[in-house]
């Protein structure tokens, strides 16, 4: 017996794939993803319309969808994270229905919940056996960590994994096992690596941005967190990535001994684990090709699921257990509230992913910023887009002062026993003004495009519609 | 001051702007080219207007490719462009 | 604190909108070398409206001026004074004469502008064979006169030998240098490392610097600040200390005593006033009662 079929197109066909239905994607390939868009084109030729796709994240070179969306293949979007070339069409409202956006622990748990469903989840595999016994750690397309599709094949109705590496039954090591499978099929490539595992990020050379992270630093270390069992999560670009290897040279020199350390996993992070400076990596994706082979080859790498790394309806999660967490903004406001899914115009250009999960179960959840970047102030009276609620906000590091949140008190008190530059938020915000001079803010349009769906389920906010 | 030859200043790195100026018989003519312009466009033809105004440069074709420079900044790039614009060789 | 001085190219307006929060003791607006002869004007308006708009936070500012060989040097003055800079640096400045003239040039842009005469101080780049055999006679020429700095990569081609990490070479005009600042009541700032990469050479440079009785070091790189901040700043054992003369002087006091000694030495007057210099400096950056 054999799930193998020799097509996308023969899959499409086999799953009973009809107009109106959902489908779904992981976007481990990241933007060297072949997947969505042979689907999408596969479902497009069979004359199948009104789809919506549900995706963990959906990518720079998922551009074709635009296409699709106008030509009325793809109806509805719904998803953690929208990058410029599909997000600024819907901004410009090419879709009827609103997007929804969800984040990483909130679409797990409205899957698990019944809130959203899936008819066919299409899993990009690096590879797989003929019955779907699948993993992401091997092949030519190899990404590591598959922590989002784990959901989508638990839950959907129709699982197709699509690999370019086939492998004799049965697959050992596997992340994904058969019995969720429906059927399998081999393509010539899922993916480019060199999008997939886009190398290393270098560390910033900006002095502005090393700053802020090292005062992002000085901020751990006056916290009183940092001690052994620590548990930390950083960005993986800009000031975000810097104070990972400022905090390296910290715990090393302090012999401090963290217990996890979670991201999009880099090879930076990878050698903080193998410096000692942590117990283990909880990965649910992985960035580039030194993570994948660490994950593949080190049993304190572990590969975990999206519900276990963010899910709020799970037993329990990962973020939960977070120490600290540094996360960028592309605005935040007086509330602390902080926006990441539109740019100073109104167009859609990101989206949660993990930042609301984070921010929600770290002790200490650190924005880190430049006060200005291109003379568009990120301190702002109110955000256009509530990403975070600024409940969950902590401290706020651009380079002119640190602002804690007034709800932490014990904070302040630290920060200031060691001298760190703290003001209010209030003073940053008329410091960036001061800078930037007289600023208009975009004013949007009345049609929502999308709405900001919270890990619990809740419409937090509504995005609307840019008046070109 | 009269403008009586084209000039440019500034460069097209990020937080700079490129200011091109060229005589002109018909007032001050602005073109703006800029990523903050539905943010800070009155702005930025204000302070060019103001510069120009204080130069008593009453006729010139100023063009702008902003990349989100602050306002001093923005100042400086015009009044240089004026004045080469209006020096004697 | 005269730690730190780092060197902003004057027609980058992305550099001087954050020169400020790089952590440095003062800040070099450059007009001089770091900006083409093609676009002299553009960065002299550039660096007096940024003097003007952007209200710079917690270091000193100084302008690096044309040299008086050039026709710049007049029009860089009169953009600046009125914005009132606290330095004005001028470049391969050989001897008094130099200091007098721009000195006096300074005076008459003051007086023209109705601002208080003498308050911008001069910081010179020593940078020629003569320049460091006249130090001192620079030092004193003017009340204005507020440190002496190195240039060692032009003072290097004037001596005609090689620039090297060790120094050697210029081990000469380094100790007469601060010998002459010191002997003028004046700071002595250190050459800048120029090798932006090697931050080990940079230290060790810096700790040189501070051996031989140096102020502070000139920085051409945001990323040399913090450490040569760290090697001028006083060591917790520098402040101890310091605190400990001054407990054992009030001791003294208390019982009477004539001469008090302190771990087995004299305490006298050089080492008062080192301590006291520690505590105030301490006290300068890092607040707090010292």
């Amino acid at each position: 017996m054999s799930k193998l079929l020799g097509s996308i197109e023969e899959a499409i066909r086999a799953t009973g794939l009809k107009d109106g239905m959902t489908v779904s994607f992981h976007h481990h390939l990241r933007s060297g993803d072949y997947v969505l868009n042979m689907v999408m084109d596969a479902i497009a030729k069979a004359g199948i319309k009104d789809i919506t796709i549900n995706a963990s994240s959906i990518h720079e070179g998922h551009a074709p969808l635009v296409e699709h969306m106008r030509s009325g293949v793809v109806t509805g979007l719904e998803t953690n994270f929208i990058s410029t070339s599909v997000g600024k069409e819907i901004s410009r409202g090419i879709l009827k229905k609103p997007v929804i956006f969800r984040t990483h622990g909130g679409r797990p748990a409205d899957l698990l919940n019944g809130r959203s469903h899936i008819d066919v989840a299409f899993i990009g595999a690096p590879t797989s056996d003929d019955m779907g016994n699948c993993t992401g750690k091997f092949g030519p397309s190899a990404c590591g960590a598959l922590g989002y599709a784990f959901t989508d094949a638990q839950v959907a109705d129709k699982v197709v994994i699509i690999t370019d590496n086939l492998v004799p039954y049965p697959l050992t090591d596997f992340s994904i096992p058969e019995i969720y499978a429906d059927y399998v099929v081999k393509v010539d490539k899922i993916g480019d690596p060199k999008g997939i595992v886009s190398g290393t990020t270098r560390i910033t050379k900006d002095p502005v941005a090393l700053k802020i992270a090292r005062l992002a630093v000085e901020c751990i270390k006056a916290s009183g967190l940092l001690k052994d069992g620590f548990a930390f999560q950083t960005g993986a670009g800009g000031a975000s990535l810097a104070a990972a290897a400022y905090l390296k040279d910290v715990m090393l020199k302090e012999h401090i001994k963290g217990s996890y350390v979670m991201g999009g996993i880099t090879g930076y992070l990878v050698d903080m684990l193998n410096a000692g400076c942590f117990e283990s990596i909880l990965d649910v994706q992985c960035f580039d090709l030194n993570a994948v082979e660490s994950i593949r080859t080190n049993p304190r790498h572990q590969e975990v699921s999206d519900a276990q790394y963010a899910s709020p309806g799970a037993k329990s999660c990962a973020v939960d257990g977070l120490s600290v967490v540094i996360l960028g903004a592309t605005e935040i406001d007086l509330d602390f509230n902080v926006n990441v899914h539109t740019d100073s115009n109104g167009y859609i250009m990101g989206g949660s992913g993990g930042h609301s999960d984070t921010a929600a179960g770290a002790k200490m959840a650190m924005i880190v910023t430049p006060l200005v970047r291109a003379r568009i102030p990120i301190v702002t009276k109110k955000v256009q887009c509530i990403s975070t609620p600024g409940s969950t906000i902590d401290v706020l590091v651009t380079q002119r002062g640190i602002a804690v949140n007034p709800a932490r008190q014990d904070l302040l008190e630290k920060f200031k026993a060691a001298g760190l530059p703290v003001v209010t938020i209030e003073e940053l915000y008329e410091k960036a003004m001061d800078i930037v001079g007289d600023y208009k803010p975009v004013q949007m349009g009345e049609r929502v495009v999308a709405d900001v769906v919270y890990r619990d389920g809740t419409v937090i906010d509504h995005i609307y519609q840019v008046e070109d | 001051m009269r403008i009586i030859k084209n000039a440019v200043a500034g460069t097209m790195e990020s937080s700079d702007l490129m200011v091109i100026v060229a005589p002109s018989e018909e007032g001050l003519d602005i073109q703006l080219q800029s990523p903050v312009k539905k943010q800070f466009g009155e702005s930025i033809c204000r302070s060019v207007r103001e510069v120009a105004e204080a130069l008593e440069v009453r006729n010139a074709a100023i063009s702008i490719e902003d990349h989100g420079a602050l306002d001093c900044t923005i100042r400086a790039r015009v009044e240089t462009a004026l004045l080469r614009a209006a020096k004697e060789d | 604190m005269r730690r730190t001085m780092l060197f902003l190219p004057g027609n980058n307006p992305g550099m001087l909108g954050n020169g400020d929060v790089l952590g440095s003791d003062s800040i070099i607006l450059d007009l001089e070398d770091a900006v083409s002869p093609d676009q002299k004007d553009s960065a002299r308006i550039l660096v007096r409206n940024a003097l003007r708009d952007l209200h710079y936070e917690g270091c000193e500012i100084i302008i690096r001026i044309n040299d008086l060989e050039t026709p710049y040097w007049v029009e860089d003055l009169e953009a600046v004074l009125p914005l009132k800079p606290d330095v004005i640096m001028p470049t391969k400045v050989s001897g008094g004469a130099y200091i007098r003239r721009l000195a006096d040039k300074m005076t008459e842009i003051e007086e023209k502008n109705g601002l208080e005469a003498g308050r911008t101080k001069l910081i010179p780049l020593l940078e020629t064979t003569l320049g460091i055999e006249n130090a001192f006679e620079i030092a004193k020429a003017d009340p204005r006169m507020a440190a002496l700095y190195l240039g060692a990569e032009d003072y290097t081609a004037d001596l005609r030998c090689k620039r090297t990490k060790e120094g050697t070479e210029i081990f000469y005009a380094r100790t007469r240098l601060v010998n002459a600042a010191r002997a003028a009541g004046i700071d002595a700032y250190d050459t800048p490392w120029t090798d932006v990469a090697d931050l080990e050479g940079l230290e060790k440079d810096a700790l040189l610097a501070k051996s031989l009785g140096y102020t502070g070091k000139a920085v051409i790189s945001p990323r040399h600040v913090d450490i040569v901040n760290e090697v001028f700043s006083p060591s917790e054992a520098d402040i101890q200390y310091a605190r400990e003369v001054f407990e054992a002087i009030e001791e003294g006091k208390r019982l009477g005593k004539g001469a008090v000694s302190l771990r087995g030495k004299m305490i006298d007057k050089p080492i008062v006033e080192r301590a006291r210099q520690v505590l105030e400096n301490a006290r300068a950056i890092y607040g707090g009662e010292f």
